[in-house]
């Protein structure tokens, strides 16, 4: 185990319980590729390598996730993972059950989610929150109504053309959300929010798109023009 | 016999021997409606509740004591939603079963506790298709035989028949919880496993007090 300090860990670390064994350690690949900085602990199948759920393990992956102080937000796949998440949780003791917070999200996209919002050096509150709010990034449309007038309604707009060959992927849209996670504002992308890895996939951007980058909040001329810098380096792809 | 600390491991014993023996047919009704682990699962946890029996050096003083072991042991091996379920009520039943011996009062009160903990767990309700359906009409009948002057053994002949009914019942039942509800109507004509192991589970405490 490091001395608390000697890494620069992120506060809130994420424990993905699963059925699967290969699931919940590829689950933690997937997140842990935007978030290098926060700790995943997968936790899945049972003890002796089964499908199922490992109450033993899940308690461990707890004990870990909340070490140096930390809290811990907890994806979990199906019915047994929560129950036995809770089941543990029932009986561990209370300053342990205060840090950690079970999710009910989606399990791939919660931990992404979850996971880039915690590198950005969120709350617990936060990262519960963007896991949660995974779930309901799919029905989101793309909303292509542009207004007829701008008015001067203390909004920062700029419209630039993504230039990355490979379009607007996981790894810019990750940049985007880590980047502008430290700004105290506001800001869309084509009326989606900027803040959040899996609304900026949804766009289904492609090399050539428009962005439309919209910004309100103290931060927002700023936020605007580190945003803008990077579309035009390609997010340092081209 | 009394429903006493004797009572209580016997139980326990039996249910493993019972589950051991009801394995196969656990894991074919899982199969039909979900993921086809009960049968094995709890075979393995209570296999593994016998097992820690046998290691104690002296019979626990309280039946409370017996039901927290069979509790711990559950929720660590058996793998499957059935760990947390069980592993709940059981452990809800040993806080009120503090005692040596129980009184036909003391069983309404374990078989309530235990039902409670299923429900606390997997929040179902009746009708769902789930272990409540075996369990709640159980606790409905203990009360009823306690009421109606019964002997503690009398209490768990009761609700051991009460939920077995209850647990064909499930049968008709569209499940909305739980892995069967994946397959919504498609669960109809099936009857529920873990209502199923609920019925097995409460025949074998009554036998244990008819004993």
């Amino acid at each position: 185990m490091s001395a608390p300090g000697t890494r620069d860990v992120a506060r809130v670390a994420l424990v993905l319980v699963s059925h699967s064994h290969d699931l919940a350690v590829g689950a933690v690949e997937l997140a842990g590729q935007m978030a290098p900085g926060v700790l995943l602990v997968p936790v899945g199948g049972t003890a002796d390598g089964q499908l199922g759920t490992d109450f033993d393990g899940i308690e461990r992956a707890f004990a870990q996730a909340t070490e140096d102080g930390r809290s811990a937000v907890v994806l979990m796949d199906l019915g047994s993972a929560v129950l036995t998440a809770e089941s543990v949780l029932d009986l561990a003791d209370d300053d342990l059950v205060a840090r950690v917070r079970l999710a009910d999200a989606p399990f791939v996209e919660g931990a992404v989610a979850a996971a880039v919002t915690a590198h950005g050096g969120a709350d617990l509150d936060a990262v519960l929150a963007a896991a949660e709010g995974a779930g309901r990034m799919y029905p989101v449309e793309k909303a292509d109504v542009v207004p007829t007038s701008l008015p001067d309604d203390g909004v920062v707009r700029e419209t630039r053309t993504l230039l990355n060959p490979m379009g607007l992927h996981a790894r810019p849209a990750a940049v985007i959300s880590r980047m502008l996670a430290s700004y105290d504002a506001k800001v869309t992308v084509n009326g989606v929010s900027a803040a959040s890895v899996l609304a900026l996939m949804k766009l289904g951007a492609t090399q050539g798109t428009e962005l439309r980058i919209e910004a309100e909040g103290p931060q927002a001329e700023e936020a605007v023009k580190v945003f803008v810098t990077e579309v035009e380096r390609g997010f340092g792809e081209i | 016999m009394s429903v006493d600390v004797a009572w209580a491991i016997d139980w326990v014993r039996r249910s493993a021997q019972t589950i051991a023996e009801h394995r196969d047919e656990l894991v074919e009704l899982d199969r039909q409606i979900g993921d086809g682990d009960h049968g094995e699962n709890l075979d393995r946890g209570f296999r593994a509740v016998v097992a820690k029996l046998d290691a104690l050096e002296e019979p626990p003083a309280e039946i409370g004591d017996v039901l927290k072991l069979v509790a711990t042991t559950l929720m660590s091996t058996v793998g499957g939603a059935a760990g947390p379920l069980y592993g709940t009520a059981y452990l809800r039943a040993a806080k009120v079963t503090g005692a040596a011996e129980l009184d036909s009062a003391g069983v309404v009160a374990l078989i309530e506790a235990a039902l409670e903990g299923i429900v606390a767990r997997g929040k179902a309700t009746t009708g769902e298709k789930t272990m409540v359906d075996a369990w709640s009409p159980a606790a409905e009948a203990a009360v009823a035989a306690a009421d109606a002057g019964g002997s503690p053994a009398d209490v768990l002949a009761a609700a051991a028949k009460a939920a077995a009914v209850g647990a064909e019942s499930t049968v008709p039942l569209a499940a909305t919880k739980g892995r069967a509800s994946y397959l919504g109507e498609r669960s109809i004509g099936h009857l529920d496993p873990g209502a199923r192991s609920s019925e097995l589970l409460l025949a074998d405490a009554a036998a244990a007090a008819a004993a």
